[in-house]
C-alpha cells in the first residue's frame, strides 16, 4: 500500500519515495514499463546491419538490434532479453553482431525483432518426443518495445499508449535536444558509475539547477558556471523533461565572495593548465553548458565540447547505476578530438565538475535512513512548476515529482 | 633480464604507490617527466579501441591541476587507498626509454573503515631514462564499473 503524499504538495517529497520496496516495485510497472520512452542507445552504436547490444530498462535486461534484412537501413528493434521457454537470457555478450540469437539454455531461436523461429526438438526426432501440437510458447514470448529514434538516440517504450517521442519530449525540451545532436556521432568511450543510492535522487541532482555551483567548487573556482551567469531553465508542461543552460560570458560579479560562501573564487588558485577548458563554439549559439533530462532516466549533457548520454539504471531501492557514453562528431578532426578527451576530464566517476554528485546523493539516501515520514523541502522558487531566466530555483526538482507522482498515482 | 633495471622500475612503482597512499598527492606528478602522460581506462574502451579515458592529463601541470583541484575544489568522504603491484615486466628500448607492464590491486577504505576492492588491472609504462620518470601511465581498469566516485588518482 503506497504512502499518502505531504499536505504541502510540489514543495515536499517524503523520503520514503527512495527508500520503500513496494514504491520500487509500482516504478517498474507504472513507469519502466508504463507510457514513458527510455533511453536505449546511440544509434551509432547499431550501425552495422545485424548489430546488437544489450542494456536494461528498470530491472528488465534488453536486446537492441538492427535488422540484418536491409542493407544498412534496418530497422531499430528492442525486446525482452528473457527466453520464452525457461526465462533465460537470450543474448549474453554486450553487443556484437548475429545471424540470429540462440538461448544458450535449450537452443530456442529468435530473430532481431524478438520473435520465436525454432524450438529445438519441437517436433521430437523420429516421432519421438517433442512438443503437441496445440503446444503455444509464444504465449510466453519475449516483450517488445516500440522503438523510435530522434538526433541519433534510441528509445523504447512498451506502452502501445505512449505518445510518438516527438511529443513525449514536447515543444519545450526537443529543440533543445536537437541543438546538440546536430549530425552523425561517434563513440568515444563508456563507462559505470555506481552511486550508493535511489535512482530517483539522480534524477532530481540533475534537475537542480540551485546546487550546481555551490557543491561543484571545480565551477566556481575557475567561475565556468556561476548562478551569476546568464542561463536558464526549461521545463516540460508535465513536469517530466527539463533542460538547463550557461551562457559563455566572463563572469565579473562577486555574489559569492560577497556572501562569504564555500564556493567563493580564490585568487591563489589557478589552474596551471587552463587549455582543458578551451571551448570550440562548435553549436553556435555561445552556450557553455546545457544538462537536459528526459523522464525516467535519461541525460544528455554538452559541457564545453564534452558530449555525453547518461543511463540512469536502478538496481534496487538504494542503488543505481549510471552509464556514461561519451561522444563525438563522425567528422570532428584530431585537434576536436583530443580536446573532447580532455573535457572529459570534467564529467564522470572522476569528473572535476559531477565527482561529488555521487557522494551527494548518496549523504542523502544515509541521511534519511531513519525518517522515512520526514520530507525534503523543496521551495527555492515557491511551488511554481515551469520554464524561467533564474537558475536559483528548484522548479525542475518539482517538475520531476509533479510527473512522478501523475505515473504513480500518489 | 637487467637485474638493475627490474629493480630500478619496481623501486619507481614502490614511490608511485606510496606516494598516493600515504597522502603524498603533491610528490605524484613529480614521477612523470614534464610532459608525461596519464591516463585511466578500461579494458573495455581498449578492447573496442576507443580513445576515452576517465581521468587524462598531458604533462605535469595538468597533474598538477588535477591535485590542486582535489586539495581545494572537490568534495569527497575521506578515504584511502592501498595499492598492490605486482607482476612487473620490464623491457628496455633503449639507452632512453624503458617499457613496463604491471598488475595492480587497489582497496579502498573510508572513515567508517569500509573497505572495498576498488579496481584492479594493469600498468602500461612507457619510462624515461636516465631520469627514471614515466613518460606516459596507462592504467587499464579490468572493470567498466567505478564505485561512487574516483578522487585520487590510481
Amino acid at each position: 500500500m503506497l504512502k499518502a503524499w505531504p499536505a504541502e504538495g510540489a514543495t515536499r517529497v517524503p523520503y520514503w519515495v527512495y527508500q520503500d520496496a513496494d514504491v520500487y516495485r509500482e516504478e517498474q510497472r507504472r513507469i519502466f514499463h508504463g507510457p514513458t520512452w527510455n533511453y536505449l542507445c546511440l544509434e551509432a552504436e547499431l550501425a552495422e546491419p545485424g548489430s546488437f547490444l544489450t542494456t536494461f530498462v528498470g530491472d528488465m535486461p534488453v536486446v537492441v538490434t538492427r535488422d540484418p534484412r536491409i542493407d544498412g537501413q534496418g530497422a531499430l528493434h528492442a525486446f525482452e532479453n528473457r527466453c520464452a521457454h525457461r526465462g533465460a537470457l537470450i543474448c549474453m555478450q554486450a553487443r556484437g553482431r548475429a545471424e540470429r540469437f540462440n538461448c544458450i539454455y535449450h537452443n530456442w531461436t529468435y530473430d532481431h525483432a524478438g520473435n520465436l523461429t525454432n524450438v529445438a526438438f519441437g517436433k521430437g526426432i523420429a516421432g519421438k518426443g517433442g512438443m503437441p501440437a496445440d503446444a503455444h510458447p509464444e504465449s510466453q514470448a519475449p516483450k517488445k518495445f516500440r522503438v523510435e529514434a530522434i538526433g541519433g538516440l534510441v528509445f523504447g517504450t512498451l506502452s502501445s499508449e505512449a505518445k510518438a517521442l516527438a511529443d513525449y519530449i514536447g515543444p519545450q525540451i526537443l529543440p533543445r535536444l536537437k541543438r546538440v545532436m546536430i549530425k552523425p556521432v561517434k563513440v568515444l568511450g563508456t563507462y559505470t558509475q555506481v552511486l550508493p543510492n535511489n535512482w530517483k535522487l539522480y534524477m532530481d541532482n540533475v534537475k537542480d539547477t540551485y546546487h550546481a555551483s555551490l557543491l561543484h567548487l571545480f565551477f566556481t573556482r575557475f567561475r565556468i558556471n556561476r548562478l551569476t551567469q546568464k542561463g536558464g531553465v526549461f521545463v516540460s508542461d508535465d513536469g517530466a523533461h527539463h533542460c538547463t543552460y550557461t551562457e559563455r560570458v566572463e563572469d565579473r560579479g562577486d555574489a559569492y565572495e560577497a556572501g562569504g560562501m564555500r564556493s567563493a573564487g580564490s585568487d591563489t588558485f589557478k589552474l596551471e593548465a587552463p587549455e582543458l577548458l578551451d571551448q570550440v563554439d562548435e553549436l553556435g549559439d555561445n552556450v557553455s553548458i546545457q544538462i537536459l533530462s528526459l523522464f525516467p532516466g535519461f541525460v544528455l549533457h554538452q559541457i564545453r565540447n564534452s558530449l555525453a548520454a547518461r543511463q540512469v539504471v536502478p538496481k534496487g531501492v538504494d542503488r543505481t547505476e549510471l552509464h556514461w557514453t561519451l561522444f563525438g562528431f563522425a567528422d570532428d578532426d584530431e585537434a576536436m578530438l583530443r580536446r573532447r578527451l580532455l573535457q572529459a576530464n570534467l564529467v564522470g566517476p572522476a569528473g572535476y565538475i559531477s565527482m561529488e554528485d555521487g557522494a551527494a546523493t548518496g549523504f542523502v539516501q544515509r541521511g534519511v535512513a531513519a525518517s522515512p515520514e520526514r520530507a525534503s523541502v523543496i521551495e527555492m522558487g515557491g511551488a511554481h512548476i515551469g520554464s524561467g531566466d533564474s537558475r536559483i530555483t528548484e522548479t525542475a526538482v518539482r517538475g520531476l515529482w509533479k510527473a512522478w507522482r501523475s505515473y504513480m498515482q500518489i | 633480464m637487467e637485474v638493475t633495471l627490474q629493480l630500478a622500475v619496481e623501486a619507481l612503482h614502490a614511490r608511485y604507490a606510496h606516494a598516493l597512499d600515504s597522502d603524498q598527492l603533491e610528490s605524484w606528478p613529480e614521477l612523470f617527466t614534464d610532459k608525461g602522460k596519464y591516463r585511466i581506462t578500461t579494458a573495455e574502451n581498449e578492447a573496442r579501441g576507443l580513445p576515452l579515458a576517465v581521468l587524462y592529463a598531458e604533462g605535469r601541470a595538468m597533474l598538477g591541476d588535477r591535485i590542486a583541484s582535489l586539495r581545494h575544489a572537490n568534495i569527497y568522504e575521506p578515504q584511502r587507498y592501498r595499492h598492490i603491484v605486482s607482476a612487473v615486466l620490464v623491457e628496455r628500448e633503449s639507452d632512453r626509454l624503458v617499457k613496463s607492464t604491471a598488475n595492480f590491486l587497489v582497496v579502498r577504505t573510508m572513515e567508517n573503515g569500509e573497505s572495498l576492492l576498488f579496481a584492479t588491472g594493469r600498468y602500461l609504462d612507457r619510462i624515461a631514462l636516465p631520469d627514471m620518470k614515466y613518460d606516459e601511465r596507462v592504467v587499464v581498469c579490468d572493470s567498466r564499473r567505478f564505485d561512487t566516485l574516483l578522487a585520487i588518482p590510481l
